[in-house]
């Protein structure tokens, strides 16, 4: 790939930089740092510093090893269903890891790396997908909202929460993930409007993976590509090889360094693609040829780093060596976590619907009871 | 607020318009948490005014207009609400809140229980609701059984210019989420009142006539016809007792189950369709908690099963007085010759 030419954005006089067209189109090709070789590449952005470069290598790492150990839980009958995003680890990683600790992650269903990156105990990730509870984890904590399935939804969400910041007077930015299925949606778009309008401290990362369960990108859009959609709302837009985490890390930190200025939003699409099916329950062969996947395992995002780490000399044995055992670690912890048999508390059902259970509730959770000593006889 | 220090204000005549704009003000003056947004609120004072002066008075940080989308408005707020925000929203007309009903019933609703008590969602829609103003299609919806059908969910539909005040303060305090209901057809309609003087708990209903032969149960626009049609109901020597809901979930069983136990005899009246419509929830509780102590079926007094009709037909879908006094003339009285009316 040939490196993208400097963007006009940079080259416009100050007066119309802010709403002028050609400062909110995104590059024609994806902005990157690392060729799929791991050969560092000209590029606008600017190369992360090397404990940055090599904290996202461990960090998809062991991301990976946990997504796999996840979809392995779903085999054995221990977790309900995984959605794997083995191949977007740039996006899981790059993105979280340019987050500081006051700004806030709004995920979807997709992006249970992106959990684990941002702190959130891994077995409190997986609650959901056990099916224990909706949620494992309190959002507050970590600063996470819970995981998203309604597609497009949590948009509102982070744009809604990052207004009340500025509202507040607080400096939070909102990042939130969104598939190229998910732009289709009627939320995205009202998102994306309302943040530009608000100037929201909002950074909306849509990771293209080619598909939305079965449907390609073709049938979902006719736009030039999904940054594109930007420059109708005012936002401007940014390209990126989804499979690059140094860029994709760049380009969501300059976002992020945007939004806490008060310059608002941005919409990063980044390229990038699921290698596994939708889901455990999915089988992809039904809507996309072998050789496709085959094309883009040549552009793992896990070994251009690696590639690139290792010919700087930054990647030693012993390196490598300590990530594996943190990632086997890590992995390890899950098994036994996911195989202890966890009690669920039927009572629950009735606790959190309202603030305080109502009259009704407290009648039906009475008859639950009544029920449950009668079994018990 | 100032103005009230020293003796307590007299009571005064106040439409429910001026009600609620009240209520809002105090609101936004008592937290600064409170915003109030929406579409055309802020410079225009909404569509029915509503929010009349507010953008003036608290500035266009706190009440403002949105982009024109019924979703982002709900979304939004869902996220202010995570962030410590008490958002009151409006939606401009019943069936324009439609577009919003995946972020109330997936969210809204559910935010609560699914993150096991962590994050609750205080946020208030305001939802000018109902028909008998001449509204064309799509601004005439009784939309109610949507949302009481919906867990998590608090709805509330006020009937009085007084109550409207209250009912709002409630429902903005209240840690839960609330769809208010605000009956257009009344938002004109007059009180002597004192505003905030005695509210009532939100999830109470009241007792608005006592009676002894039958009792009425309505809420929001119906409840002038109801106590209209108890009235009328005078000259045909029946003694009619009115309740007004007022909060239409969760359900007050203690007090309509104890005004039915003392009549005997119950209608339900709303402007909504009939067949699931929210009568039927209440008829079925009665059944189930009352039997013994009815001596008729509970009847359901409610518009057809039709779109809501023209401006020149609505009358006709609309429950009367008329319409009211002829089902409790069919509630099995000693001399009764006409049954319930059955299957429709
Ligand atoms: C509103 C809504 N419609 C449909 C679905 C079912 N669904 C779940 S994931 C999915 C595909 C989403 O594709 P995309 O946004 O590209 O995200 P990806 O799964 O590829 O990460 C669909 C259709 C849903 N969750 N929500
Ligand atoms: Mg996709």
């Amino acid at each position: 790939m040939v490196a993208p030419p400097v963007p006009e954005s940079a080259q416009l006089p100050e007066e119309l930089s802010d709403r002028h067209p050609e400062a909110l189109l995104p590059t024609p090709t994806p902005l990157h740092l690392l060729d799929a070789n791991g050969r560092e590449v000209d590029s606008r952005l600017s190369m992360p510093e090397e404990d940055v470069l090599l904290d996202l290598y461990r960090r998809m790492v062991v991301g990976r090893r946990f997504d796999a150990q996840a979809t392995a839980l779903t085999k054995q009958g221990r977790l309900a269903v995984y959605p794997s995003s083995r191949g977007q680890e740039a996006c899981e990683v790059g993105a979280v890891v340019a987050l500081r600790p006051q700004d806030w992650l709004f995920p979807t269903y997709r992006d249970s790396v992106a959990l684990v990156t941002r702190g959130v105990d891994p077995m409190e990730t997986l609650t959901l997908l056990r099916g224990d509870w909706h949620l494992g984890y309190d959002p507050y904590e970590y600063r996470v909202a819970p995981q998203c399935t309604p597609l497009a939804t949590n948009t509102l969400h982070a744009v809604g929460l990052a207004h009340a910041a500025t509202v507040k007077g607080e400096d939070t930015v909102a990042l939130v993930l969104l598939g190229d299925g998910a732009t289709s949606e009627g939320d995205t778009h009202e998102a994306l409007n309302f943040a530009a309008v608000w100037k929201s401290p909002v950074v909306f990362l849509v990771q293209n993976n080619g598909y939305a369960i079965s449907v390609p990108l073709a049938k979902q859009t006719a736009a030039p590509s999904l940054a594109h959609k930007g420059i109708g709302y005012g936002m401007p837009s940014v390209l990126v090889d989804g499979n690059d985490a140094a860029a994709v890390h760049v380009v969501v930190r300059e976002a992020v360094e945007r939004a806490a200025t008060g310059h608002g939003p941005t919409l990063i699409e980044a390229l990038t693609y699921r290698i596994e099916s939708h889901t455990n329950a999915d089988d992809a062969q039904r809507y996309r040829d072998d050789a496709e996947v085959a094309a883009w395992l040549e552009r793992d995002p896990i070994d251009r780093l690696e590639r690139y780490l290792t010919a700087r000399g930054l990647l030693g044995e012993d390196a490598r060596a300590a990530i594996t055992a943190e990632a086997e670690g890590l992995a390890s912890r899950v098994r036994a976590g996911m195989n202890a048999d966890v009690e669920v508390d039927p009572m629950s059902l009735f606790q959190h619907v309202y603030a305080q259970p109502t009259l009704q509730l407290r009648a039906q959770q009475q008859l639950l009871t009544d029920e449950l000593l009668q079994e018990a006889e | 607020m100032t103005a009230t220090l020293g003796a307590p204000p007299a009571a005064a005549p106040v439409t429910m318009a001026s009600a609620l704009n009240r209520a809002l003000a105090d609101a936004l003056e008592a937290d600064d948490r409170v915003l109030v947004f929406g579409e055309d609120v802020g410079t225009l004072g909404g569509v029915f005014r509503i929010t009349d002066g507010l953008a003036a008075r608290f500035g266009d940080r706190r009440v403002f207009d949105t982009p024109l989308a019924e979703s982002g408005i709900v979304g939004t707020a869902i996220g202010m609400a995570m962030n410590g925000l008490l958002p009151v929203v409006e939606m401009q007309f019943d069936a324009f809140a439609y577009p919003a009903f995946e972020q109330v019933t997936s969210h809204l609703a559910k935010m609560r229980n699914r993150t096991r008590g962590a994050v609750g969602l205080p946020v208030v829609i305001r939802v000018p609701y109902g028909g008998g103003i001449g509204g064309v299609e799509h601004h005439c919806d009784s939309s109610e059984a949507y949302y009481t059908h919906t867990s998590g969910l608090r709805v509330v539909a006020p009937g009085t210019p007084g109550d409207a005040y209250d009912l709002l303060r409630a429902a903005i305090d209240c840690p839960d989420p609330v769809i208010f209901l605000e009956p257009k057809r009344r938002y004109w309609s007059k009180e002597t009142t004192t505003l905030g003087a005695a509210p009532l708990p939100i999830d109470r209903a009241a007792v608005r006539r006592a009676g002894s032969d039958v009792t009425l149960i309505a809420y929001g626009g119906m409840l002038a016809t109801a106590l209209e049609a108890a009235e009328a109901a005078v000259e045909e020597g029946w003694d009619v007792e009115v309740v007004d809901l007022r909060t239409l979930a969760p359900f007050d069983d203690d007090t309509v189950a104890a005004s039915v136990r003392r009549t005997g005899r119950a209608v339900v009246v709303h402007e909504a369709q009939r067949f699931g419509g929210y009568g039927a929830e209440v008829a079925a509780r009665l059944t189930e908690q009352c039997f013994h102590h009815l001596a008729a079926p509970v009847l359901r007094v409610t518009g057809f099963d039709i779109p809501y009709p023209a401006p020149k037909l609505e009358e006709h879908h609309l429950p009367s007085v008329d319409r009211i006094l002829d089902a409790v003339a069919r509630l099995q009285w000693d001399d009764q010759v006409e049954p319930p009316r059955k299957g429709y």
